[in-house]
């Protein structure tokens, strides 16, 4: 077929620094995002995705200063996320070097938002994030962390944004989130089939199982992690040979 | 001197990634995003990068007042099309209801049709996003060091079907095989970025910064 499955590493940013804590023995300084991110390419990350969780409004600047100087020596796709509610916000990263920008709760504030920056900048680099909870029988939308409910059903809502001009769903389950138990597959596969643009899973990896059920199981394009990256259990590169030896078509 | 590579900057995406990717690979060249017509022809190189739609690109392109100067430069110089650097190239686009491109090379830009399925039983997605391998169909000094059917980064909707068969330096498949890059005497163009596509765009980018057509 073709097109390789893509193992996307995510950094938590805060004011500038990775939180989470990343292990690894040859990194000077493991809470810099540049030396972490040089670390993700060299080992193989077919893109980086920076989610800002910075609280403070002055702060978020950072993040900006994190993009440019990783996009002047990481020649791979960037996403940044978090924080992003104007299209001011959007041309701001992509002007720093980012080739993709994930809009979460705006868009769900002002779905129409999502119509302006597609329009705007291309749906290639509109990525819509959304974060689902199952309630009952089907899956909401949840907003501030996965604390709030907005009632809103989330594979409807997925296939809203991308008619909309969205390029792509980063997808997170937040019942899986910091589980280890494995991506959501069944929401996975729900949103998978409803939409015509590429699905990101994310949510739950703990082994690199996950990674490989998260492709055949939820039909995902993409497979997001980031605990399982940072504390160094398992390198990219091995997630990648991992998934190879299983089948799964990877960029190796 | 220092040679002079223009990176073409007509407001249409992100120039960032291109002019940085060509810089850590150019040695001392000076590298400039630029909509100045006089930089475009006075430099060595022309790199004519491009995102989003076809219609707002033409627009962009004639707003600019560089519809010359990319004509001139692809007529005369190392010339590197990226991705709607590629597709305004040709003669006509389906995108937007029919926009009509530049024009030098005979074609369309046809859209995906997403039919087929993919491996994990569902129809293939729309962009085309993501790491496709890249083969070979014309020896050409910008594959030089890249193995053949090497991956490269790609995101797009449409995809280039040359009038002229021999121009096609490289296909993909993705659901149909498709033209991933073509080059025409000092003129190459691939679909996919270079710039995105790690150790082997910068490959890419390298030959093209050394390329004496």
């Amino acid at each position: 077929m073709g097109l390789a499955k893509r193992i996307i590493p995510c950094l938590d940013v805060d004011a500038g620094r990775v939180v989470k804590g990343v292990q690894f023995v040859d990194i000077r300084d493991a809470g810099d995002p540049v030396e972490v991110a040089r670390r993700y390419n060299e080992e193989g990350a077919d893109e980086i995705t920076f989610l800002d969780i910075t609280a403070t409004a002055h702060e978020r600047d950072t993040i900006v200063h994190v993009v440019e100087q990783v996009a002047s020596e990481v020649f791979i796709p960037l996403t940044v996320g978090g924080g992003i509610r104007k299209a001011d916000d959007v041309l701001r990263m992509l002007d720093a070097g980012a080739d993709k920008v994930a809009i979460n709760s705006a868009a769900v504030f002002n779905p129409e938002f999502v119509k302006e920056v597609t329009d705007r900048f291309g749906s290639q680099c509109i990525v819509v994030a959304i974060d689902a909870k199952r309630v009952e029988d089907h899956w909401e939308i949840f907003t501030h962390g996965g604390r709030k409910p907005t009632g809103i059903d989330a594979v409807g809502w997925a296939k809203r944004m991308a008619d909309y001009g969205a390029g792509e769903i980063l997808l997170t389950s937040m019942d899986r989130d910091g589980t280890k138990i494995g991506f959501d597959n069944v929401l996975t596969r729900a949103v998978a089939e409803a939409v015509p643009i590429p699905v990101i899973a994310s949510g739950g990896v703990g082994e690199l199982q996950h990674l490989v059920d998260g492709v055949k199981e939820g039909g995902a394009d993409a497979v997001l992690a980031a605990s399982i990256f940072h504390f160094a259990e398992y390198s990219v590169g091995e997630a990648k040979r991992f998934m190879a030896d299983q089948g799964i078509e990877i960029r190796l | 001197m220092a040679q002079k590579i223009a990176v073409i900057d007509y407001g249409m995406g992100n120039l960032r990634s291109v002019s940085k990717a060509i810089e850590h690979v150019a040695g001392d060249a000076e590298v400039r995003a630029t909509d100045d017509p006089g930089y475009i022809a006075a430099a060595e190189r022309v790199v004519f990068p491009g995102q989003g739609a076809a219609r707002d690109c033409m627009r962009a392109i004639g707003e600019h007042h560089l519809n010359r100067a990319v004509m001139d430069a692809a007529e005369s110089k190392p010339f590197l099309g990226i991705c709607m650097g590629l597709q305004v190239l040709l003669r006509h686009s389906e995108e937007n209801d029919g926009t009509d491109l530049l024009g030098l090379f005979g074609g369309e830009v046809k859209r995906f049709d997403g039919l087929t399925q993919g491996d994990n039983g569902l129809p293939l997605k729309i962009p085309h996003m993501g790491w496709s391998r890249v083969r070979h169909v014309q020896k050409h000094a910008l594959w030089a060091e890249i193995p053949d059917d090497s991956r490269f980064y790609f995101v797009h909707s449409y995809r280039v079907v040359p009038e002229d068969v021999s121009v096609i330096a490289a296909t993909t498949d993705y659901g149909v095989r498709f033209a991933s890059a073509i080059a025409r005497d000092n003129v190459f163009a691939t679909q996919f970025h270079p710039e995105k596509s790690a150790d082997m765009g910068l490959q890419l980018l390298r030959n093209f910064v050394h390329w004496n057509p």
